[in-house]
């Protein structure tokens, strides 16, 4: 497969202002998407965020309340799932038991009234790229479940799909295994070209695959991008919380010019940027861009510096990770390298960073409760 | 050790209880070899005349037949309705379908002479008495509950999402049904046929009632020449029977155990 005609192969999907009720309950309000062909996008969030039924509508699973869905420029929200011609995994595999995993494979192209010879090859070539050429005659209960979920891909590409939806499929799958199978996910996905749509609540999982992730919350997106965009430029306290460790500090707030300043525990820490008024403001920090210091050192010029004492110390190979509880009780996590000075639980430090590393958020209470 | 009178008063209980269960059936076996016509107990010496009887006698023959017939139709009918019917409630969602389950086994719960009687006084006003149609429609009615109660079985281990896999891969509702959800429930409804032909074939309430002398089953065809005259045909005819449901019935029991392991 050249690379060339890969961007061929994959479909462009505008979702526009998809809204699902179930009488008062909304499942999805007014959710507007755009992926590009032959892309990677991943809808992270938890549970019951609106990420699957997302995927359901664009499978025809599920009917919209309200608003559009196309696939390559076509509307195919009148369309029933079964001409849709999407390719679906499932969590629970949902391969046929009575039929070998040849059979399974065949399916969709039977359904599509190829012969023989034709099915064959196209069996033969997607279970070739799943890795289970070798266990065509096998039936699905004599299979591991990841054996399983690599016949179920081979059954959902088999008929060149422009597009390819997976709902948690390595949710059932223990670490190891799952971390090993999404780099051959990221493979498939490479030599297909094929537009994918991810579904997960695993951040790092849609880290690893994706161009681009969407953060669903009750039913809403709150922001799509690179997974570098969400973690560096969070576009809300729930995103900054969702994707990677981090610290959210809080205080008496006041604004001068274009810059905040928080009091916290009698001591003053600023962030650049304001936000409207009626918004109480929140300074994220990410772990890596914190570091300690004894407190008898001054700070850099554009530092702030926090004084708290070390409550845990962790050991990890790569470099050693703290928490830090600061004096109005809230807990910092630092991440450490291995050439920044050694503490100990107990030790009295300061809790330091640029103020360019600081990130201006507006506090949301829902974002607390996300948290896994 | 201490335990060992009670254990042994416990086993010889056990045994009795077996006995009287089987003891019914297997008197009529070595009884249908008797010399001598009458249907004393124990028998005397050995013949197969009434064997003989039974397959050169038109009277015997042809009830059994008709119960072959009936039986046959019966089991087609109701494994139709009661497939359907038991797919139905599978997919229902609100509470209804328990009321509509529990109203659909009626008829193996409510006695067999109450549903004889209601039977008989329509069918006099519609002329089914003595009718293979009258009998298939009885016989239905009490065939569908095994068949409801056999499919239903097989569904709740049926996984649905499969129907929506298959969805995904090009199939309309009518093809995802035939070549998913048909071949996974296929045993469950298989035993259901086969229980439904034997409840037909057995079954002498009823058809006591209905029966005339134009269409005889042979269960009416037992009781009446047992009643009327002490034919020993009676045994050899049981014992066919006994040996050709006990085949019928394991065959259904093995399939649906099967069915359920999944």
């Amino acid at each position: 497969m050249a690379a060339s005609n890969s961007k061929e192969r994959g479909a462009a999907i505008d979702i526009k202002a998809a809204t699902k009720r179930y009488g008062k309950f909304t499942a999805l309000d007014d959710v507007s998407l755009h992926i590009e062909p032959g892309e990677f996008m991943t809808l992270l969030g938890p549970s019951g965020s609106g990420k699957t039924t997302t995927l359901n509508v664009v499978a025809g699973f599920t009917d919209l309340t309200s608003g559009d869905l196309a696939v390559g420029g076509k509307s195919i929200v009148a369309l029933p799932a079964h001409k849709r011609n999407i390719g679906v995994v499932f969590q629970h595999y949902a391969l046929f038991p009575h039929m070998t995993v040849g059979k399974n494979v065949a399916y969709p192209l039977a359904l599509r009234g190829m012969d023989k010879q034709a099915r064959d090859r196209h069996v033969a070539r997607a279970l070739d790229m799943v890795k289970m050429a070798d266990f065509a005659h096998r039936y699905p209960a004599e299979l591991s479940g990841g054996q399983q979920q690599r016949v179920a891909l081979a059954r959902a590409i088999v008929f060149d799909p422009p597009l390819l939806l997976m709902d948690e499929p390595l949710g059932a799958l223990d670490k190891k295994l799952r971390e090993w199978l999404q780099l051959e996910i990221k493979r498939i996905h490479r030599e297909l070209g094929t537009t994918f749509v991810y579904v997960t609540h695993d951040q790092e999982e849609a880290l690893v695959l994706s161009d681009r992730i969407a953060v669903f919350n009750q039913g809403r997106i709150e922001q799509v991008g690179t997974g570098r965009q969400l973690y560096d430029e969070p576009a809300t306290l729930f995103v900054a919380k969702f994707i990677g460790e981090s610290t959210s500090l809080r205080g008496d707030a006041q604004t001068s010019g274009g810059e905040t300043s928080l009091t916290i525990a009698g001591q003053k820490v600023v962030a650049g940027g304001k936000l409207a008024s009626g918004q109480k403001p929140v300074v994220l920090l990410r772990p890596e861009k914190l570091s300690l210091a004894r407190t008898n050192t001054p700070p850099a010029a554009g530092q702030n510096s926090l004084t708290g004492h070390v409550s845990e110390a962790i050991y990890l190979g790569s470099g050693s990770k703290y928490q830090v509880t600061l004096g109005d009780g809230s807990v910092a996590i630092v991440r450490a390298t291995l050439e920044a000075t050694p503490f100990s639980i107990g030790d009295r430090v300061d809790l330091r960073w640029s103020v360019v590393d600081a990130k201006l958020l507006a506090d949301d209470d829902r974002a607390d409760m996300t948290m896994t | 050790m201490r335990l060992a009178p009670f254990r042994i008063l416990l086993g010889l209980f056990c045994l009795l209880v077996a006995v009287w269960l089987v003891m019914p059936t297997l008197v009529i076996i070595p009884m249908s070899f008797n010399e001598k016509k009458s249907l004393a107990f124990p028998p005397s010496g050995f013949s197969w005349q009434w064997y003989e009887n039974f397959f050169t006698n038109p009277d015997w023959l042809t009830s059994f037949f008709n119960s072959l017939r009936v039986a046959g139709l019966v089991a087609v009918a109701a494994t139709l309705i009661g497939t359907l019917a038991a797919l139905g409630l599978s997919r229902m969602k609100h509470s209804g379908a328990g009321l509509l389950r529990a109203i659909l086994i009626t008829p193996m719960i409510v006695p067999g002479v109450v549903l004889a009687i209601g039977i008989y006084a329509v069918y006099l006003d519609y002329h089914l008495v003595g009718t293979t149609t009258g009998f298939v429609i009885a016989h239905t009615m009490l065939a569908i509950p095994f068949v409801i109660i056999a499919v239903s079985a097989s569904l709740e281990v049926f996984d649905v999402r499969l129907e929506t896999a298959a969805a995904s891969l090009g199939a309309d509702r009518f093809t995802a049904f035939r070549t998913v959800t048909l071949p996974l429930i296929a045993p469950g409804i298989l035993s259901g046929l086969l229980f439904a032909f034997v409840t037909s074939f057995d079954e002498i309430i009823i058809a006591l009632f209905i029966t005339s002398p134009y269409l005889k089953t042979l269960p009416v065809q037992i009781f009446t020449s047992i009643t009327r005259d002490a034919d020993p045909t009676v045994t050899a005819v049981g014992t066919i029977i006994f040996i050709a449901t006990t085949l019928v019935i394991s065959a259904g029991l093995i399939i649906s155990s099967k069915s359920t392991r999944g």
